[in-house]
């Protein structure tokens, strides 16, 4: 057993520290603050690596391990969980889908821009009445000749109405399958195609800084060669695309919780009161112990969750423990942080009320809470 | 253009620095090691050179195993090569001897310039650059802001109190760096998987040939350490006026504190 993690590893996270301390911390509550995307600072992370970064050399990605992935998601999210949101959903959901299912073709078309961060990709699941029932997708494609026609829309889409997005994976309904139940295809729907709108959706209480898009598909002709991989793949590419999405949502509870204690430490040592620094108070001390405790628990579950996919072993049960488990952490590791806070920690300039809000998308989006504890229940046999 | 640039390890400001139980030495086991920063104006400066002039930018530093990351974090930033001479942990050099063996090996090795930190942030000694450019008989520019060269000449500017100096001389210099040189680049995340296939030349005291035995006998010793006194807590003037406050402040410089 080797708890070390590799002199790359070590320096990955160096570096994304660096880089999100000096380029996101300075700006981050203001961009949170006006709700706006900014593609200046995706450019500058895409310019650092941290698009692509599972990807192989061929498609211009880093070829880095999965852990390496997560541990830059951890450090974006330990300074801000909008940008954290940009990265993971741009590898996870925008890039993950076309690297592990797309053609030769279609890789080669899309994965360098969307690697070197020039442009983002969404992943188009959720619809306005499909949400945790993903099987309910109401979108459909029909066959017409050579082409697929699309109709339908879809909601909360992340990195889709930007001015970097590029494109989004949609999954639809293209028939009945002999079981009765609905078949579904994943189709690459670029921006500018015809009767496809993309609109950014306004006045989110978290992931402020993080473009969240309604789609619109309203006939839409797709060429038969932007399927996604092969027809009729469509649920099972959007479940394993899902899976690996798990660990990088854990990340960013686990970097969100990171943050949040780290400051919450740093306030309790310097705030005095009734003579003397509050983190001195068993009640305040305790707090951070039990954050401390649980930051430990949590990153050895989801770093081993990162080991297991790494060496091809199944790893959808710990991933979904991993990110229910962070995730909710980070709700109670950013609750101590405010508390502690007092006063303070309700006003914007302690970050801490950011990652309180920016935590509560982590128990809904990807799977809620209750989705993972299904999910595991299922594993464990229930 | 080849160039070579100094670097070492050291513990990162942000490290908490306690004396270990000899009272000459610091307890390592919890400091994040960190490229000495002066150094790494070093790296940006060499590897800015590079992309001006072509040529290659290589790493040389003295210190343990664990130096490696610090040279591959530089490796990562985009230097070609790296070169240790590696020497157990815990043993201290003064910066004499650090400049002795870092010019053994530079007499072995081609260079145009060598770029050092103006100091390491560790033991403050101002030494190793000076020194190693006096062992190797060529001129030493240091506390560096700006350089521009042409024709086999750098011309540096370095600070003075008050001013700034601009000095000439033929190439090969070696060259130290003041902060305000410039800002050093991240380390990419695809530099740093390149890093990982980069040569590190890893080399003993006695592959350069010197003596161990007489190289780790330092001509300085450290007698002791000390950290700086904690700082007291401040006083709050009470008032009801800034004018009484200001009696007040001078009551107490003056009866108090005596320095009035
Ligand atoms: C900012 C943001 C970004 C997003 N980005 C994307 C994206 O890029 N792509 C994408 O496809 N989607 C995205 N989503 C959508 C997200 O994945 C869904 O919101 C999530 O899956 C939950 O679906 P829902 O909102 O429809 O809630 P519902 O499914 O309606 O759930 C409502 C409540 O009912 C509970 N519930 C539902 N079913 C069960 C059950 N069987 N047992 C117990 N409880 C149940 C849920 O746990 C929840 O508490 C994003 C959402 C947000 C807010």
């Amino acid at each position: 057993m080797d708890f070390d993690l590799t002199k790359e590893q070590e320096m990955i996270r160096r570096e994304v520290r660096k880089f999100a301390q000096s380029e996101i911390a300075p700006v981050a509550s203001e961009l949170d603050e006006k709700e706006e995307f900014s593609a200046e600072v995706t450019r500058k992370m895409g310019e650092i690596g941290l698009f692509g970064m599972f990807v192989s050399e061929k498609y211009d990605g880093q070829d880095m391990d999965y852990l390496s992935y997560i541990i830059a998601v951890e450090e974006i999210a330990r300074v801000d969980g909008s940008q954290a949101a940009t990265v993971a959903a741009g590898n996870s959901l925008g890039i993950g889908p076309i690297y592990y299912f797309g053609t030769e073709e279609q890789k080669k078309k899309y994965l360098p821009k969307l690697c070197s961060g020039e442009g983002l990709w969404g992943f188009g699941l959720t619809e306005p009445t499909a949400g945790s029932d993903a099987g309910g997708s109401k979108t459909t494609a029909v066959k017409d000749g050579n082409e697929w026609v699309l109709n339908g829309s879809k909601i909360f889409i992340t990195n889709a109405a930007c001015e970097l997005s590029m494109g989004v994976t949609v999954q639809a309904v293209t028939g009945t399958r002999p079981s009765g139940k609905p078949e579904y295809t994943c189709f690459l729907v670029e921006h500018g195609t015809p009767g496809f709108k993309a609109v950014p959706m306004h006045k989110k209480m978290m992931w402020r800084a993080s473009d969240t898009a309604e789609l619109y598909f309203d006939d839409v002709k797709i060429p038969e060669n932007n399927i996604l991989g092969l027809p009729g793949d469509g649920f099972h590419q959007m479940l394993a695309t899902l899976d690996g999405g798990r660990l990088s949502i854990a990340a960013m509870g686990l970097g969100g919780s990171q943050g949040a204690y780290e400051a919450a430490l740093k306030y309790a040592k310097n705030r005095v009161q009734f003579g003397q620094p509050i983190c001195k108070f068993q009640a305040v001390a305790f707090k951070l112990a039990d954050c401390a405790l649980e930051i430990e628990c949590a990153r050895n579950l989801l770093y081993k969750a990162c080991w297991l996919k790494d060496h091809q072993r199944s790893f959808e049960k710990e991933a979904a423990m991993a990110k229910l488990y962070c995730s909710e952490l980070m709700g109670r590791v950013a609750n101590h942080a405010v508390q502690i806070h007092g006063g303070y920690g309700l006003m914007k300039e302690y970050n801490v009320e950011r990652f309180y809000r920016d935590q509560k998308l982590l128990d809904i989006g990807e799977g809620t809470s209750e989705v993972q504890r299904i999910v595991i229940s299922r594993y464990i046999g229930c | 253009m080849e160039i070579v640039v100094l670097l070492k390890q050291v513990p990162a400001t942000e490290s908490l620095i306690e004396i270990a139980d000899d009272g000459v030495s610091i307890k390592s086991d919890d400091i994040k090691w960190v490229i000495n920063p002066y150094d790494e104006f070093a790296v940006e400066e060499a590897l800015r050179i590079k992309e001006a002039h072509e040529g290659s930018v290589s790493i040389l530093s003295v210190g343990s195993e664990k130096t490696v990351e610090a040279i591959r974090t530089a490796l990562a930033m985009g230097a070609d090569k790296g070169i240790l001479v590696n020497v157990p942990d815990g043993d201290v050099y003064d910066g004499l001897t650090t400049a002795r063996i870092l010019s053994a090996v530079l007499k072995e090795t081609p260079f145009d310039m060598i770029i050092a930190g103006q100091r390491a942030v560790d033991d403050d000694n101002f030494q190793v650059g000076p020194a190693t450019a006096e062992f190797l008989n060529i001129p030493h520019i240091s506390m560096v802001i700006k350089q521009e060269i042409a024709n086999g000449k750098i011309k540096c500017h370095r600070t003075v109190e008050g001013g700034t100096a601009i000095l000439e001389t033929p190439l090969p210099v070696l060259f130290t760096t003041q902060r305000g040189i410039n800002e050093p680049r991240y380390a990419s995340l695809p530099g740093i998987m390149k890093a990982k296939k980069k040569p590190i030349d890893m080399k003993t005291i006695t592959d350069i040939g010197l003596d161990p035995a007489t190289v780790g006998k330092p001509l300085t010793k450290i007698v002791s350490l000390k950290t700086p006194p904690e700082r007291k807590g401040g006083i709050m003037i009470e008032g009801d006026s800034a004018q009484a406050k200001a009696v007040k402040i001078v009551k107490i410089l003056h009866e108090e504190a005596k320095v009035l």
